[in-house]
């Protein structure tokens, strides 16, 4: 699935319950990371549900493990991991996520409210981008 | 006779729609919503009254100085202090605790002395007296609350001792809702020579303050849960105490004389107001005193008496779902957890219906988890708070639980 293909299943949806419940199929899709790799190292501060983000380098790319103990947010790291899919450091780098969500109708879920959105992820998706660029 | 629906006209946002939604706010634990006079209020301040305070000698700052010195005699008559110079303006409770930590504390409390507060203290309340104790090598010890989350003053009396120098505690939790019993809290540290420093943040916004009869020897609550502005706060204490306790930060209006190699303080308040207080701030609290002032509190309790009641009862028709803190002496606080519902998803869904709750460890991470959960969400009162309210809730919450299970 691409992420244009994404953002267009996402815009053709109106109400919010067919948003989450279209958000809830996509986290039920993410593959579960494993208890033993629930680290505190990998956890996203910041983020009122617990998050986990482990990064992997292949080659030029970065691709990323991820979970969270609460099914919506799970959906949402779905889509944030769509979005940096086989892309180099550079890329994610270049990529406005909120321009993506906004697009989606999902733009308060990436906003900088502490407590509920999603920004510390992705900051840390960039910040392992940036870590791999100075290498 | 006290009407929520009428006290609901005086708020302007609880009439705006958000996102299309009925504004259902219920979570005034965090912070309270504004009434018009309060607003217009501050608009008028700084439109016709504006000046910086305790400064100049023309009309714009001897009128500003007045409303904010009145607005201090405001908090005095509203918590029944004895003079208005035991009332300190701050940026917020948060300040007033910390004010107490540093200054009081680094000059009180010393190796092997007890600073002794509860197992549901806010973060605000723990804190600066966990990082007090870690630099004087002091103890900071917790005393445990029943079960239900209930004050057992036996549990308090026994964490007591003769070494204990300060007892903080909230008048009433954040987390739980549980009202402690502060005169008993203060009666018997009194007997040991601890002083008692009251966090009246929740209690003010539901209970009628009176320090003289809790005889509390400091005590905080901010403007912003109290229906007033956000920034400012108030720390009460008695005034032969503060006049004790040496200064906390340092700069203009503080001071008696400056010399080259040293300085001379001025007398509480102004010893504790360094720089260019939050004056249009203050003068807000006061009028949200004054708004708060025409009611009855004894109406208030009764009114949020039976809205405690609905509000239990209609949360238990929830298959699944636990009240946190079921204190016979609660205040209108519901913090609960719905099996196998997350409350970051919980909160999302009651977001869109225009359900504003809490949802976290309520800046009260150990209690929490020490009760089992990673995250809790909580549904607050406020004196706007009325049936509907609670029914848009409830009915959200069985649409939630359709779409997250």
């Amino acid at each position: 699935m691409s992420i244009e293909t994404l953002v267009d299943d996402f815009s053709f949806l109106d109400a919010w319950e067919d948003k989450y419940k279209y958000l809830i199929e996509l986290g039920a899709g993410l593959p579960k990371l494993d208890d033993s790799k629930k680290l505190d190292e990998w956890k996203v501060e910041g983020c009122q549900s617990q998050v986990w983000l482990i990064p992997h380098i292949d080659g030029e790319n970065l691709f990323f493990e991820g979970d969270s103990d609460a099914i919506i947010v799970r959906g949402i790291i779905a889509v944030v991991f769509e979005i940096f899919k086989d892309k180099s450091a550079q890329e994610i780098l270049n990529i406005d996520v909120e321009e993506i969500f906004a697009r989606m109708g999902l733009k308060e879920h990436i906003t900088p409210n502490r407590r509920s959105g999603m920004l510390s992820m992705v900051d840390k998706i960039k910040y392992y981008a940036q870590q791999k660029l100075k290498d | 006779m006290f009407d929520a629906y009428e006290i609901r006209k005086d708020f302007p946002i609880l009439s705006k729609l958000i996102e299309g939604k009925r504004n259902t706010y219920l979570d005034t634990a965090a912070s309270a919503q504004k009434p018009c006079s309060v607003i217009n209020r501050m608009v008028k301040a700084y439109e016709e009254e504006y000046a910086n305070v305790h400064r100049g000698s023309y009309w714009l700052s001897d009128t500003a100085t007045a409303n904010y010195e009145n607005a201090r005699k405001l908090v005095q008559t509203f918590i029944n202090a004895s003079k208005k110079e035991e009332i300190i303006f701050t940026r917020g409770a948060t300040e007033g605790i910390n004010l107490m930590a540093s200054s009081w504390g680094n000059k009180n409390i010393g190796s092997g002395d007890e600073i002794l507060i509860s197992k549901a203290e806010h973060h605000a309340n723990l804190v600066p007296w966990q990082q007090l104790a870690l630099k004087k090598g002091a103890c900071l010890k917790y005393f445990d609350l029943g079960e239900d989350g209930d004050f057992i003053l036996d549990n308090f009396i026994k964490a007591l001792s003769d070494k204990t120098k300060i007892v903080a505690v909230s008048a009433m939790s954040n987390v739980l809702g549980t009202i402690f019993d502060v005169k008993k809290v203060v009666s018997e540290a009194h007997k040991v020579g601890a002083k008692v420093l009251i966090d009246a943040c929740q209690f003010a916004v539901h209970k009628k303050i009176d320090v003289i009869d809790m005889n509390a020897d400091f005590l905080v609550f901010s403007g912003h849960k109290l229906y007033g502005p956000t920034g400012v706060g108030v720390l009460y204490g008695k005034y032969d105490l503060l006049c004790e306790t040496p200064p906390y930060q340092f700069g203009g209006d503080m001071i008696e004389h400056v010399y080259y190699d040293r300085t001379t303080f001025t007398l509480p308040p102004a010893r504790f107001e360094a720089g260019t207080p939050a004056i249009v701030q203050a003068i807000g609290l006061g009028e949200a005193i004054e708004y708060l002032m025409k009611f009855d509190f004894c109406e208030i309790e009764e009114y949020e008496n039976m809205l405690i009641k609905y509000t239990t009862d209609r949360l238990l028709e929830i298959d699944n779902l636990k009240i946190i803190g079921n204190a016979k002496n609660k205040g209108g606080v519901f913090s609960f957890d719905i099996k196998g519902i997350h409350p970051q998803d919980l909160a999302f869904v009651l977001g869109k219906e225009g359900v504003g709750v809490r949802t976290g460890h309520f800046c009260a991470e150990p209690l929490v988890k020490e009760l089992g959960y990673n995250s809790l969400t909580r549904a607050s009162l406020g004196i706007y708070s009325v049936k509907e309210d609670i029914d848009v809730l409830i009915k959200t919450l069985q649409k939630a639980k359709l779409l997250l299970t």
